[in-house]
């Protein structure tokens, strides 16, 4: 008896949740209209003074990408564990990890890739210089796969308990403090002249340790999950 | 020729199961449970509400650790899983099928995971489930014993060797349960093997199972 190939399960697994995610092509809308509904906020609030805006349009458009990917992160798992596709994987003959690092790349791709895409816009409607966007936008290429990561572990570690979507955020947010950190600096960096790409190679360095730990963590955690 | 390995393969239990037992949170669901099940055999599982059977079935499975006692597979000790991993194929309460995809999407995914046996294929198992016209259906609009139909056309499909069926008769209708009762045949037939929970009277022509009673 031979197992498939990882590719082939990778591959499996990747269109699973791709053809999920097309079945309710609403939720996928659903974080960016969020995200463009709160930055529309900001100017109202704030008044439309352009100086004021483009000062913070950097940290706004990252709060509230950020803030938008928390709304759709708590369903990573909790469908699955639900209809028993959990166990299923988890007794399959492939490596845990490497197919819940599936399940968190087709996460990225349906939630924070159309908030980056859309976020050139967020920026632009707080009068973001155009120079800075490349910046912006590599910034949040950088940092939100790490916000899914963490995430992840998150979901995983609160499966199963009730009123996980609250518990999530408080988690959650504490440890994006340095990602936002980074990635904001980067772009106030890039905005003021200076070079930004210490921060910038900072997020890549964590994003790389984060790619590496965070299914194996992720794996542990929803095998304790499973065994209760 | 060098002289056969003395030990007889067929005379080894597939799993064989020592003093098993286990608590959940200092109540012993189930104690001193031994067993053997070898190549071929079919064992029930019986007992009454909450005396341990799915438990049991998710010990056997590796979705929970076992407290005491020892489980061995093929005459090895069972600590790391990786021994058994993709003999043991596990059908629960909770079916595995995504609602929103097709019944032939749902059997693709599984077999990307574990694999396909030899000359089946997804129209053709679909099929002998009684399930054709349904391949594109979404799953969320078949009836409960469908549902259960398409989670048994995995059965058929993926290569394992050792079934562990929590009530595979539940919800499905005269022909289902004949159904479930084929596929059990062919597979003892084929060197398989099976442990079935379930509350209803099984009626098994291949031969009088094994009988684990289940005490709370």
């Amino acid at each position: 008896m031979n197992p498939p190939g990882l590719t082939t399960a990778c591959a499996a697994m990747l269109r699973r949740d791709l053809t999920l995610a097309w079945r309710r092509r609403g939720d996928i809308a659903m974080p960016v209209l969020y995200a463009l509904i709160v930055t529309m906020l900001f100017p109202f609030a704030l008044g439309p003074e352009d100086t004021l805006l483009q000062r913070i349009a950097g940290g706004v458009v990252l709060v509230t990408v950020l803030l938008a990917m928390l709304l759709a992160l708590d369903a990573m798992f909790s469908s699955d564990i639900e209809d028993g596709s959990l166990e299923q994987l988890v007794l399959a003959p492939q490596p845990l990890a490497l197919m819940l690092a599936m399940k968190i790349l087709a996460h990225w791709l349906t939630t924070a890739l159309p908030l980056i895409v859309i976020a050139p816009l967020l920026a632009g409607m707080l009068h973001l210089p155009t120079a800075v966007m490349p910046v912006l936008v590599l910034a949040l290429l950088l940092s939100t796969p790490m916000l899914s990561l963490l995430g992840a572990i998150l979901v995983a570690l609160t499966a199963g308990t009730r009123r996980s979507g609250m518990l999530l955020a408080l988690m959650l947010l504490p440890l994006c403090v340095p990602v936002v950190i980074f990635a904001a600096g980067a772009v106030a960096a890039s905005q003021q002249g200076l070079p930004w790409l210490t921060p910038i190679a900072w997020l890549g360095a964590a994003l790389v340790l984060l790619l590496v730990l965070a299914p194996l963590a992720c794996a542990a955690a929803l095998r304790i999950a499973l065994d209760a | 020729m060098t002289a056969a390995p003395t030990a007889a393969p067929n005379n080894t239990p597939l799993l064989e199961a020592r003093a098993l037992s286990f608590h959940r949170q200092e109540e012993p669901v189930f104690a001193a449970l031994d067993f053997r099940l070898c190549e071929g055999e079919l064992a029930l599982i019986e007992g009454d509400n909450g005396s341990g059977k799915t438990t049991l079935m998710r010990i056997l499975a590796g979705l929970l650790h076992v407290d005491e006692g020892e489980l061995y597979w093929r005459g090895e000790p069972l600590l790391q899983r990786d021994r058994c991993i993709g003999e043991i194929l596990f059908l629960g309460h909770q079916l595995g099928l995504k609602a929103d995809l097709s019944p032939s999407e749902n059997l693709r995914i599984s077999l990307g995971l574990h694999g396909c046996r030899e000359q089946v294929s997804i129209a053709s198992a679909l099929a002998e489930i009684g399930l054709s016209g349904y391949e594109d259906e979404s799953v969320r609009r078949l009836s409960a014993g469908q549902k259960k139909r398409v989670a048994l056309a995995r059965l058929l499909l993926l290569p394992a060797t050792l079934w562990l069926l929590d009530e595979p008769y539940a919800n499905l209708d005269r022909t289902g349960i004949a159904l479930v009762n084929r596929l059990l045949e062919n597979h003892l037939a084929c060197g398989g093997a099976a442990l079935v929970a379930s509350h209803g009277t099984v009626s098994f022509h291949g031969g009088e199972p094994q009988r684990i009673r289940m005490h709370a």
